[in-house]
């Protein structure tokens, strides 16, 4: 018997190059999309653009400006943020401390949960025009102003409650994953000194888990500020002179505003600097909001460990 | 002995189906060290946690029997599990300090019952941790996080963190099973000092430590409480056949 390799392990070698090329392709179209995007939307670039408003002309790229969808996108994640945090981590808690775990009412729970993650985020925005917008609003409109119309219209606040239930699921699914890695005996210790529930729930598990709940709400974020499709009937407007100056007016936004560019141009050509000026900000204010929440999370983390 | 603190009589316990417990009857003499002892899987720690009533964290598990505390029955539906645990303190194999300062670790128990001043709250954790013999260790840094102290620190820390409370009973349940033989050492130490002060029952595997700090002896097996009584005569003179063939290290 010998140690010495005879032949070239030809599986072994295809299976490495292979994994390796599929990874490249990735960062390769990664790359691009990011080049183009960069290369094209930086001519664009000016303090004009970032905070001239629409009333110059939208489909100049000369005169055009793209603070009000800078507002309004960050307006509608920071509401859905408000919005989807507390009711998440609320339930992540109830199914994870509360509920138990085999009774039929809580697979039915999770199955539902599963269920919303895979819904086509038109239909949330659907979803959003019937309920919150008609029948919520509508709601409010003839019990409070009997029948005047303040609320029953495409709004903000719509928009921000369709966004915060679609990215409700993410926002469970990780909160659970966090309250579910908080050591059991952290539990027991803190019942076995005569605190109730609540008080383990709120003084032990939480601030544990309280990374873990933030990795969720950016993962939240990351999800809610790109999307279009749950806003178009709730909220977003095409053209608006001014500013929203309430959560219930409608307001312009990034993604949509591309959407705009793309399809609704007079001149797609002429446009197209604004186009891709509007996605490099739509990307770089993203990772803005992902970013600050990853830097709150390493904070959280960080200080954990020290103090 | 005394009047019994605990009586257990005719306990029963159920994981689901699976029994644990069959028909355990034994009494805890107060201010006293009692040890559970037996092989793995004989119920010891389930008999253990029954007594906080502990096991009701887990799901379909069920008690049947009684268990007083002062003649007081800890399964009747009147019972506050809070108020029990606070009178019935635990100390558990694994140490789990909660991961904030060392002050907080001790000062958990007496926040929650509603302890806010400063003076009283530093005063209590001093003592506890003076009793707990982690004192002159700690002193300097109570504002550090828990989790940097050792292994056998981190467990006094959670004796001191049961002691804080006051309660009557302290439970153990295998308080050295993670620890070296010199951090093992200042425990059981610790263990015959606190037993003035309060009524100790511990679980262990380790037969030298049962002889070492307790006086009364339970041996389970199987689920049954084959055997109870002075530990100095179960361990020189047992009276049923298994206790000795397993103090003797025959099986388990």
């Amino acid at each position: 018997m010998t140690l010495r390799r005879k032949t070239l392990d030809w599986s072994g070698l295809a299976f490495t190059v292979g994994t390796g090329a599929a990874t490249l392709l990735i960062l390769l179209m990664l790359a691009i999309v990011l080049g183009n995007v960069i290369w094209n939307g930086a001519a664009q670039m000016s303090l004009r653009f970032i905070f001239g408003g629409t009333s110059e002309g939208m489909f100049d790229p000369q005169r055009a400006g793209i603070f009000p969808m800078i507002f309004g996108t960050v307006a509608l994640v920071f509401l859905m943020t408000i919005g989807v945090v507390p009711v998440g981590v609320a339930t992540a808690i109830y199914l994870n401390e509360y509920a138990r775990k085999q009774s039929a009412l809580t697979r039915v729970i999770r199955a539902a949960i599963n269920n919303l993650a895979g819904v086509p985020s038109i239909v949330f925005g659907l979803f959003g025009l019937g309920f919150f917008v008609q029948f919520v609003g509508g709601g409010i409109d003839r019990l409070l102003f009997s029948g005047h119309l303040h609320y029953a219209k495409p709004a903000l606040v719509w928009a921000a409650a369709t966004m915060a239930a679609l990215t409700l699921p993410v926002m469970i699914v990780a909160t659970e994953e966090a309250l579910r890695a908080v050591p059991h005996g952290l539990r027991e210790a803190s019942l076995a000194l005569g605190a109730t529930k609540l008080e383990t729930v709120f003084k032990v598990v939480l601030p544990q888990a309280l990374p873990g709940i933030l990795t969720g709400a950016i993962l939240a974020i990351g999800r809610g500020a790109g999307e279009v499709a749950p806003i178009m009937f709730t909220g977003v407007a095409y053209y608006l002179a001014h500013l929203p100056k309430g959560v219930t007016d409608q307001f312009m936004h990034l993604g949509y505003h591309v959407f705009v560019l793309s399809t609704q141009s007079p001149d797609i050509a002429r446009t197209e600097p604004i186009l891709f000026g509007t996605v490099l900000v739509l990307l770089v204010l993203t990772f803005l909001l992902n970013l600050s929440a990853v830097l709150v999370r390493a904070h959280l983390r960080a200080g954990r460990v020290a103090g | 002995m005394d009047e019994p603190i605990f009586q257990i009589r005719d306990l029963n316990f159920w994981y689901g189906k699976a029994q644990a417990l069959y028909d355990v009857t034994v009494p805890i003499a107060p201010k006293r060290t009692t040890a559970f002892i037996g092989p793995s899987g004989c119920g010891k720690t389930t008999l253990l946690r029954c007594l906080n009533r502990m096991n009701d964290l887990i799901e379909h598990a069920h008690a049947e029997g009684e268990v007083t505390l002062h003649g007081q029955d800890i399964y009747a539906p009147t019972v506050d599990v809070v108020e029990l645990r606070k009178r019935v303190g635990m100390v558990f194999q694994k140490s789990n300090p909660f991961p904030k300062s060392v002050f907080d670790n001790v000062a958990y128990g007496l926040r929650t019952q509603g302890v806010t001043k400063l003076g009283v709250l530093e005063d209590r954790v001093e003592s506890s941790l003076r009793r707990a013999a982690l004192w002159d260790e700690v002193k300097d840094r109570l504002d550090t996080n828990a989790l940097g102290l050792s292994g056998g620190q981190q467990q006094r820390l959670c004796i001191a963190r049961a002691i804080a409370v006051e309660p009557e009973v302290l439970l153990m349940d295998e308080p050295c099973s993670a620890l070296d033989p010199i951090a093992t050492a200042k425990i059981e130490e610790l263990i015959q000092d606190l037993e003035r002060f309060y009524t100790i029952i511990i679980v262990t595997h380790n037969m030298q430590q049962a002889a070492r700090v307790s006086d009364f002896t339970a041996f389970f097996y199987l689920g049954k409480l084959i055997e109870s009584g002075d530990t100095k005569r179960i361990f020189t003179n047992p009276a049923m056949k298994q206790t000795e063939d397993y103090i003797t290290g025959r099986f388990g």
